[in-house]
């Protein structure tokens, strides 16, 4: 049974009748070269951006629902912490927007902080943070809501590369903790390889191939061939 | 850091000294009642203060000021807020406000003597009119300039666009909110001044008014020292409390 299905997905300028099934607990990365539409296909999931066809989540149909009800985390490429919040209020965001409890959101983000390591940002404002300490908030802001999927938008490619291990390592502990369904969006081959259980290849709004990271890198059709060793040069 | 401080406060200190020093030469050559020196002035604004006069004129401007002012920006920032969240009401609003802008405040007074007459009322509407566009504007750019991907990050979060407004737009629309209201409270003290002087009997303007008709240039010259001092004011209360509110994370 999936947990995400897109059915003949296509946008005005972008998209062409994309097709494809997510498995619950799955690592998906999400490949291909500027433009391709990837972005967009996070943002149809998460209900941000218009589309024709049908979008599943559990087996709903989920085209109706506007994205505030989807439950959806979602890290977004520049993270985009609020900058008048402290990062004990930008993880809490989601819990006060849903009316919790003072004191089970109390918990709830300090449990957050402790799971990402973070307890020591708890009082300072986005402005004072690394781009690694960014990222960690914004994955404990789009976490706390307890989301069974995690977008995540090209978050590694700002990053210094230690930094970007970190985060990678940091990602697949959640992904492995939390038993979350996560769509990582790259152009990085090494970091889809390491990654990626499965590996969907975008290019120019088209879907070229879909599978387990194994049959993408042994036994790539002709398009994706020239497109590793392009990106192995 | 602190001879940074000392060299700033003389640094300023510097030209109003020499300002004072050139008006005490000047005014002392000239030596005619038109242009006092600024010992005479200094002597005239501590015999107004004593008896009085000045303070009450002060307050009587002072009120007006506060009254007109609060409910300028508050009618302002709430037509802003309106404006940038709903494009029905900013699309209805904007080619009336887009006329009514442009009109010096002043161009406002004939036409309200008329309407209200010439009462305390008069001052405060025109502060009101004076306060109102400008924060009107500052408030829906401030909004406007929200980038985008905030609103949807707060979407993606659960926030229903009320709680996005309230908690996301208008607190980062603040620096551009405060941006206009510190503007504005230069300009509302000069408003009420000329409102005062053209149509009230009471205030710093109208004080400055009568002692034009009595010749008392020392007079003059104290009002318009006061008026320099609340505008300075004023400003700086608003750079102080901008600082307070948004320059933690700013």
């Amino acid at each position: 049974m999936s947990i995400i299905k897109l059915k003949n997905i296509s946008t005005p300028y972008c998209l062409k009748n994309i097709n494809f099934e997510i498995e619950p607990g799955e690592f998906i990365v999400l490949l291909g070269s500027s433009g391709a539409g990837k972005s967009t296909l996070l943002n149809i999931i998460s209900g941000l951006n218009n589309y024709s066809g049908e979008v599943f989540y559990n087996n709903q149909n989920i085209n109706k629902i506007p994205t505030e009800k989807r439950n959806i985390g979602y890290l977004m490429q520049d993270i985009h912490l609020f900058p008048h919040m402290k990062v004990y209020d930008n993880i809490a965001f989601g819990l006060k927007a849903r009316s919790y409890p003072k004191d089970k959101t109390n918990k709830k983000v300090e449990e957050m902080l402790s799971l990402l390591k973070i307890q020591n940002l708890k009082n300072r404002y986005p402005k004072d943070l690394s781009g690694g300490e960014k990222q960690r908030v914004g994955l404990a802001r789009a976490l706390i809501t307890e989301p069974k999927t995690l977008l995540l938008d090209e978050p590694l490619s700002s990053l210094d590369p230690k930094t970007a291990k970190e985060i990678r390592e940091e990602l697949v502990k959640l992904h492995e903790y939390l038993n979350l369904t996560t769509i990582l969006v790259t152009h990085n081959f090494s970091e889809a390889k390491a990654l990626a259980d499965k590996i969907i290849i975008i290019s120019e709004g088209i879907l070229i191939q879909y599978g387990s990271t194994y049959s993408i890198f042994n036994r790539p059709n002709k398009e994706i061939e020239s497109f590793i060793r392009v990106s192995n040069l | 850091m602190k001879i940074k401080i000392k060299k700033n406060s003389f640094n300023s200190i510097v030209p109003i000294a020499v300002f004072i020093f050139i008006w005490q030469i000047l005014a002392y050559t000239a030596n005619t009642p038109l242009f006092p020196t600024p010992g005479k002035v200094g002597i005239e604004f501590i015999s107004l203060l004593k008896n009085g006069i000045l303070l009450e004129n002060l307050l009587s401007s002072l009120w007006r000021v506060i009254i007109g002012f609060l409910l300028g920006s508050m009618v302002g920032i709430i037509t802003g807020i309106l404006m940038g969240s709903n494009k029905i009401i900013e699309k209805s609003l904007q080619p009336l406000i887009s006329i009514l802008y442009p009109i010096p405040t002043l161009g406002w007074l004939p036409l309200l003597i008329i309407w209200i007459g010439i009462n305390n009322r008069l001052p405060i509407t025109l502060i009101f009119i004076c306060a109102f566009f400008p924060v009107t504007y500052n408030t829906l750019t401030g909004i406007k300039e929200v980038k985008e991907e905030y609103i949807k990050s707060a979407k993606v979060l659960g926030a229903s666009p009320k709680y996005t407004l309230r908690k996301v737009v208008i607190p980062m629309a603040l620096p551009n909110i405060f941006s206009g209201l510190r503007q504005e409270s230069g300009m509302v003290w000069r408003t009420v001044i000329a409102a005062e002087m053209f149509a009230v009997p009471n205030g710093i303007g109208s004080l400055l008014i009568n002692a034009e008709s009595l010749i008392r240039v020392d007079i003059i010259m104290v009002c318009l020292g006061v008026l320099s001092l609340m505008c300075f004011i004023f400003d700086r209360s608003f750079i102080w409390i901008e600082n307070k509110i948004i320059g933690e994370w700013r």
